[in-house]
């Protein structure tokens, strides 16, 4: 069934790359829809992404080579994520190339060259939003490796399809570890996607920018690549929480195609809730002041610990 | 042909100390000097690598030299570890040396010829350091080491504080040295046979094991940096000239985790689990305290010396992971530990050379140390910009770079420390991975400081302008050692076959199978965890390429080029950019505990507000200066003995005298 396999990897990179965007507009429409807004048009960040391909490039002069490879590397390392991550089946070729520690590795690379593309101009916002980044960065990264951790030990493996495959193929049974740490996942998700309540992602103000203020000496092209990767960075961690705790409808082993059809309404049915309940806490919170964030984050590894440890003395 | 490996690794060592020597021929030459005898010694350095990695899995071989005092020869061996740390030794001082030989001038402090014996001889005592197989030639050449690096440390010994940080050196390593005698005193057991062979075959009493293996722990560890012995590090390394920050951070550092190695898994033979615990604990804080100071520095080398003891506390905590499981026989899991800690050794050596290089070039080339000073030198320096980038990447920790296989392979080995068999303990030990991941997380930002500092953005002064890039022997020695963080990164499978052959012999742990096809990083089959490096990199690059050449083809590649946008505020000097202090102060925000900080606020009357912050260790106030304190009270209490008349100091030693007497008598 190597053919097979080939044809599953190619779909769910397909799939995350034309899907990204649209969950994206999702997730605004819900929100829009909470706060008693007009909502605008689901297909609104495809038109943004297209308009900006056929801009002019406009760059800083001070620009070095780095500021205009780092959003195609970006772009990259968030594809290479998709084809990491099973969304719909896990016989995956490449996942052999990467557990799911070498994929925070992957996302940190990413936010490396971000962070330095955004010093590289050498305005004030630049180098903010990146030390903040960076900060948020370095934050998470323990409570993902910890979520990951409790996971891994369920399943006795760092891969991330064995993983998923081991959940969603076993008999059902209630994890109480797992409970604790969908809960910190969900505020590493939130925190490392720039949504409330660490950052706006509607907002360019100053003060409490992140992830805005890295791309505002982009433009046209570069600009589209990073908006894109951004909205695939979201899709991305929504799949990783999928394949970590949610993974049944996945196709497992060697089926019939129909089981991976059968998967693709069911991805997309969870990422329909997964993205309603984002515009939900989005829209009930409120944006905490830069300096909460690592009690944030702290809170967020610290419900991963509790799940470690409630894995570690009650085996579940 | 020499048909020995040992004989060849001497004979290599032995020349370096012979360029030493020749360096006073004509001292004063920078002809002759860095342009002849440096290259050659990085000659010396690569055949020394080739011999050593050519005889990583040959057996052991030992010889006694005809040198030494009458009666006490000295005795030298090579095994599979020491091969390893002596390719380690070769493979970067190569690099070093031929950097070195574009750097050093003239009128810079010490004159060249003796810069260049004190080079070499520290070359070779770290040489005989790793071949010693006597505690006698060991401390001899240990000691060589320290005394040539402290002379290399005060090369500008007309700055009062650049006396000072050798002094600090000097005065920690010889406390680390007699606890390291001490130790060679506690593993004789009872022998007085101070070879290593008798030592191996020494019965010791447990807790009399345990001592030693203390004891050895805070000899080495204070030359490793290990926290609270690291006061000196983060003073001495940037004080003495770049390449020999490079050759102190990246190799002899080194000889501290191959001591620590010796004693525990050759010369004890079979550690206990629970002595594991110590240096787990220790690197772990190590780790996390190096690493949250390096990013509040604003000197470039001292952030480095800081993110040293970073890494040296990760290789700490890796070995003291691998004695937890080989004290509890987990085998493949302490051959896994062990591999990580030794991986992550060699990469260190190449990526803190590297980075101290690239910090000499740049200072070379503009005069500054501070941080705050430098800015845009990509432009300037692309060269030293592009290669130091390679470091820095390396450093966080980043795939599919070398830094990134040996914390993946560390990360591994901590995901199955929960099936220790000890209650809490247990429990406690994958908490150690959560700090490992916060260290290599802080490790990003601390690169992403460094290099975003040093290298992007406007300059900061206007001096940078005039800023030229390296020299060709200079960028030679940058790409050498960045082509090792590729392939060290690139092909994981066959350096873990080889370490995993040094390991073996070690320790006799291994793995369940062979790592995997050379491809494939596959450490624990039966865990179904692999990695390719190889496959990471041809798939980023090919969407890399892939998506600029789809972007250009579908649409179009224009560019403007136009003054930065700034939001629109305009008039974007450079002094509107983040500071090296900026870009800390999160840091000292969050970690706030850590830091003994003093600040200097300006009050809004003020005509010329001036902000300070300090940031002190604040270990050295609560433990260096109450211990000196102490010592100074004890001092002037015996100081009454010290009457100034001859009188008194004749009755002393007639005092003396009479009770030798009744002693005897």
């Amino acid at each position: 069934m190597k053919l097979m396999d080939l044809l599953t990897q190619a779909l769910e990179l397909i799939a995350a790359l034309a899907a990204a965007p649209l969950f994206l507009g999702w997730v605004n429409q819900c929100r829009a829809w909470l706060q008693n807004r007009r909502a605008p048009s689901i297909w609104l960040p495809y038109r943004g992404i297209r308009k900006l391909f056929y801009k002019d490039a406009v760059i800083a002069e001070g620009a070095s080579p780095l500021f205009r490879a780092a959003p195609y590397i970006v772009f990259g390392a968030m594809v290479l994520a998709a084809g990491i991550i099973p969304s719909m089946g896990t016989r995956l070729p490449f996942t052999i190339a990467a557990d799911a520690i070498a994929l925070v590795g992957l996302l940190a690379t990413a936010r490396v060259f971000q962070s330095l593309a955004a010093m590289d101009i050498g305005t004030a916002f630049g180098s903010l939003g990146a030390r903040r980044e960076m900060m948020v960065g370095f934050l998470a990264e323990p409570a993902l490796l910890m979520v990951i951790f409790v996971a891994s030990m369920i399943s006795a493996t760092t891969a991330l399809p064995a993983i998923a495959e081991n959940l969603a193929t076993q008999q059902l049974a209630l994890y109480p570890s797992l409970a604790f740490t969908a809960v910190a996942f969900m505020l590493v998700l939130l925190a490392e996607n720039a949504r409330i309540p660490i950052d706006n992602p509607a907002t360019h103000l100053e003060l409490t920018m992140i992830h805005e203020a890295m791309l505002l000496e982009y433009s046209a092209r570069h600009l589209a690549l990073m908006e894109w990767a951004a909205a695939l960075k979201l899709f991305n961690y929504a799949c990783i929480g999928f394949a970590l705790f949610v993974p049944w409808g996945i196709a497992t082993g060697a089926d019939s195609p129909i089981t991976l059809l059968a998967s693709i309404p069911l991805l997309a049915a969870k990422l329909a809730v997964t993205g309603a309940s984002l515009a939900c806490i989005e829209t009930m919170s409120a944006k905490l002041r830069v300096f909460r964030a690592p009690e944030f984050l702290a809170s967020a590894f610290l419900f991963a610990v509790l799940g470690l440890l409630v894995h570690l003395l009650l085996g579940a | 042909m020499i048909d020995s490996a040992l004989r060849a690794c001497l004979v290599l060592v032995a020349l370096w100390g012979l360029i030493g020597l020749l360096g006073l021929l004509r001292p004063l030459s920078i002809a002759f000097v860095a342009r002849t005898l440096f290259p050659l010694g990085a000659l010396c350095g690569l055949a020394l690598a080739v011999v050593a990695a050519a005889s990583l899995t040959a057996p052991t071989e030992q010889a006694v030299l005809a040198i030494g005092l009458p009666d006490l020869p000295m005795h030298v061996r090579r095994d599979g570890l020491t091969s390893l740390f002596l390719f380690l030794l070769g493979v970067t001082s190569a690099g070093i040396s031929v950097f070195a030989a574009g750097y050093f001038r003239r009128g810079e402090g010490t004159a060249p010829g003796l810069l260049c014996l004190q080079y070499h001889l520290f070359l070779a005592s770290m040489g005989f350091v790793l071949l010693a197989d006597d505690a006698y030639a060991f401390m001899v050449a240990w000691e060589t080491m320290a005394l040539s690096s402290y002379f290399l440390v005060t090369t500008q010994h007309g700055i009062a504080e650049i006396r000072r940080a050798g002094f600090l050196y000097l005065l920690l390593a010889h406390l680390g040295a007699i606890a390291i005698l001490l130790s060679f005193g506690v593993l004789q057991g009872g022998s007085w046979q101070f070879t290593f062979d008798a030592m191996r075959h020494a019965h010791l009493a447990p807790h009399w094991a345990a001592i030693a293996f203390l004891l050895a722990l805070t000899g080495f560890g204070a030359k490793a940096g290990l926290v609270p012995l690291h006061v000196w590090l983060p003073e001495a390394h940037p004080a003495a000239p770049s390449p020999v920050s490079a050759l102190m951070s990246g190799v002899m550092l080194k000889t501290a985790v191959y001591g620590i190695l010796r004693v525990t898994f050759d010369l004890l033979g079979q550690p206990e689990w629970w002595w594991g615990l110590v240096p787990l604990a220790a690197g772990l804080f190590s780790a996390v305290y190096g690493i949250v100071f390096a990013a509040v520095q604003t000197d470039m080398k001292r952030l480095l010396a800081w993110s040293s003891i970073e890494n040296l506390g990760i290789i700490l905590a890796g070995i003291g992971l691998a004695i937890v499981f080989h004290g509890v026989n987990m085998n493949a899991l302490a051959a896994l530990a062990l591999i990580a800690a030794l991986y992550h050794s060699l990469n260190h050596a190449f990526i803190k050379s590297l980075l101290f290089l690239g910090t000499g070039a740049v200072l070379h080339s503009t005069g500054e140390r501070n941080l705050g000073r430098l800015g845009g030198l990509i432009h300037r320096m692309p060269w030293v910009a592009w290669l130091t980038l390679v470091g820095a990447l390396s450093m966080a920790g980043l795939p599919p770079l070398n830094g990134f296989v040996s914390e993946w392979l560390l990360l591994q080995a901590f995901l199955f420390a929960h099936e220790v068999p000890r209650a809490f303990i247990d429990m406690l030990l994958p908490l150690g991975a959560a700090l490992i991941a916060l260290s290599a997380a802080l490790a990003a930002y601390v690169m992403v400081k460094f290099f975003g500092v040093i290298f992007l953005g406007q300059p900061r002064e206007p001096a940078l302008a005039g800023a030229h890039d390296a020299g060709v022997l200079e960028r030679i020695g940058l790409a050498w050692l960045a082509a090792g963080c590729f392939v060290m990164g690139l092909l994981p499978t066959l350096v873990v076959g080889k370490l995993l052959a040094v390991v073996k012999a070690l320790s006799g742990d291994t793995l369940t199978s062979a790592p995997g096809p050379w491809w494939l990083l596959v450490p624990l089959p039966e865990r179904r965890a692999s990695y390719s490096a190889l496959i990471f990199l041809v798939a980023l690059s090919g969407v890399v390429v892939l998506t600029v050449f789809a972007v250009r083809r579908v649409y179009h590649r224009r560019v403007r080029r136009v003054p930065a946008w700034d939001c629109g505020f305009g008039r974007l000097t450079p002094r509107m950019q983040d500071t090296a202090e900026g870009f800390g102060q999160p840091i000292r925000h969050i970690f706030v505990d850590f830091f003994a900080m003093t600040r200097e606020l300006p009050s809004p009357f003020d005509t010329r507000p001036r902000y300070r912050v300090v940031v002190g260790d604040r270990l050295w106030k609560s433990l260096y200066v109450p211990v000196g304190a102490l010592i100074q009270r004890i001092a002037d209490a015996f100081a009454w003995v010290q009457q100034g008349r001859i009188s008194t100091y004749l009755l002393y030693s007639f005092v003396t005298l009479i009770g030798l007497l009744a002693l005897i008598l």
